[in-house]
């Protein structure tokens, strides 16, 4: 009896605590950087698209949101479309755990509700930024090994010269 | 005016007064439970989001009201009415000030109030038979025994106010407080009022009729639309007779200094309501038997006891004077 009319006074006093409660709307919560919301595929430096469409990240896709087509430009590999449902999306991160060239990214941002389910389909043109996002810098054809026109082979960043193999200068 | 328009209007005023009330409750509820779980309850509808009530209402009567194919149809439709009519009968024998009453005269109102409560018993039991699954069933079977336990408890510490009072009319007993509430010669007699009309309201701790983690919603499982929306009401009008009843019989009713006296008696009942909810958010619910040996073995000997206690009191002084 006594431990109930304590637990009754305790439970009273909670009325002067501090609510745990966010308004959300009028306030926002913090999100930290890493939160995995809305996925976006990121630009290189130069501002060309950092997907090289390898297909990895549809791959990884536990749930099979992610669907894309290779398309080949001059030695260049880019996503003819690429296409994501977050109708079906669980923002694991996997896609972006995948990904190789840093181009695939989860965004700190959860407010994208639709009225309409095909509404959260989102096209290439929808999921591409302007910027580099998380990896400032970064540019996967000026460190990869593949010849594209402007830079030939051996001539990305910490890469030597290609050796002839069949020459006999020491 | 004559004295019937009188009472039609008191009847008519008590009557809206009291559903308003028991369906604003519904709101003040869950606002008073989001305070002290440290949350901010619904604060969006309206100010302080008061008109979240016009919302449940709206969403509730525009609700498919179903009645499963297995069920005893009839008594399935009846039983929530039972509940409100039950209470809202019960309440118009109590005095919300010397004016305002339906019939705080009646010479056996306290009779009249245990009578209904007891009638509400009806609602649960047929309305956990008539759904006819399972969970209903135990649900109105647990109702019927607690309620037939609590209400004999509740009776005999009545009788302990009948005995100083001198009469059954509650307007009598108000009356009789004008120099010392009861609450204070009759203290264990209000704890055993108090505990017998929690369990009377079926509200937590002892709302094992309807213990969501056992047996779904209990007896009314079944129910869905307005059908629930009146079990739901009718228990938080019990809540406020059981309130009212508290302040009328112990708390000295309307009376008080200053202010009018129905507003006193709005005090006094809503600060019960406010422990009803404060329960509801402290306190865990006791096992079926725990239940049943708390009201047999402890709850029923202290209510004799403070019979006794208080029959001997009075014929003493009696006999001193």
């Amino acid at each position: 009896m006594l431990n109930a009319l304590r637990t009754l006074w305790l439970v009273f006093l909670h009325l002067f605590r501090r609510r745990e409660t966010i308004r959300y709307p009028e306030v926002k919560p913090y999100l930290p950087p890493r939160y995995r919301g809305r996925i976006i595929l990121s630009r290189d430096p130069d501002g060309a698209e950092r997907c090289v469409s390898c297909y990895l990240c549809a791959v990884a896709c536990p749930v099979d949101c992610i669907a894309l087509q290779k398309t080949e430009e001059e030695g260049r590999w880019y996503p003819a479309f690429f296409r994501i449902n977050f109708s079906r999306c669980i923002f694991c991160g996997y896609c972006e755990e995948a990904c190789p060239t840093y181009a695939i990214q989860l965004t700190p941002d959860f407010e994208m509700c639709e009225y309409e389910r095909t509404n959260l389909i989102y096209e290439k043109e929808d999921l591409l930024i302007s910027g580099t996002g998380k990896y400032p810098g970064y540019s996967f054809y000026r460190v990869a090994g593949l010849a594209i026109p402007g830079k030939d082979k051996g001539e990305a960043e910490r890469e030597e010269p290609p050796v002839d193999l069949h020459g006999l200068l020491p | 005016m004559s004295p019937i328009g009188l009472g039609l209007i008191n009847v008519f005023f008590i009557l809206i007064a009291l559903v308003a009330v028991a369906a604003l409750l519904t709101w003040i509820e869950r606002r008073l439970l989001g305070f002290w779980q440290d949350r901010l309850g619904p604060n969006r509808a309206g100010p302080f989001g008061s008109l979240q009530v016009v919302a449940d209402m709206i969403k509730i009567l525009f609700k498919q009201d179903w009645v499963p194919p297995f069920a005893d149809r009839l008594v399935f439709v009846v039983a929530p009415a039972v509940v409100m009519v039950a209470v809202l009968l019960a309440f118009a024998v109590i005095p919300v000030s010397p004016v305002i009453g339906v019939a705080s005269g009646f010479n056996i109102g306290l009779l009249f109030f245990l009578a209904m409560s007891s009638l509400s018993v009806y609602s649960v039991v047929l309305g956990g038979w008539a759904s006819n699954s399972k969970y209903s069933l135990l649900g109105g079977m647990r109702a019927a025994a607690q309620m037939l336990s609590y209400e004999v408890f509740m009776g005999l510490a009545l009788i302990g106010v009948v005995v100083i009072a001198g009469s059954f009319s509650l307007s009598d007993i108000v009356a009789a407080q004008r120099g010392l509430w009861f609450i204070g010669p009759q203290f264990i007699g209000f704890l055993v009022f108090f505990i017998a009309g929690i369990a009377e309201t079926r509200r937590l701790p002892f709302d094992l009729p309807e213990g969501e983690n056992e047996l779904g919603a209990g007896f009314h499982t079944e129910y869905s639309g307005m059908k629930f929306g009146m079990f739901f009401v009718g228990e938080y009008a019990g809540i406020v007779l059981i309130s009212a009843m508290i302040t009328t019989l112990y708390l000295g009713g309307w009376q008080g200094p200053v202010l009018p006296p129905a507003i006193w008696f709005l005090i006094k009942t809503f600060f019960f309501v406010g422990v009803f909810i404060l329960l509801r958010a402290a306190l865990p619910r006791p096992r079926y038997d725990q239940l049943m040996a708390y009201g047999w073995k402890v709850m029923l000997p202290l209510a004799l006891l403070n019979l006794v206690g208080t029959g001997a009191g009075v014929l003493a002084y009696q006999y001193s004077s």
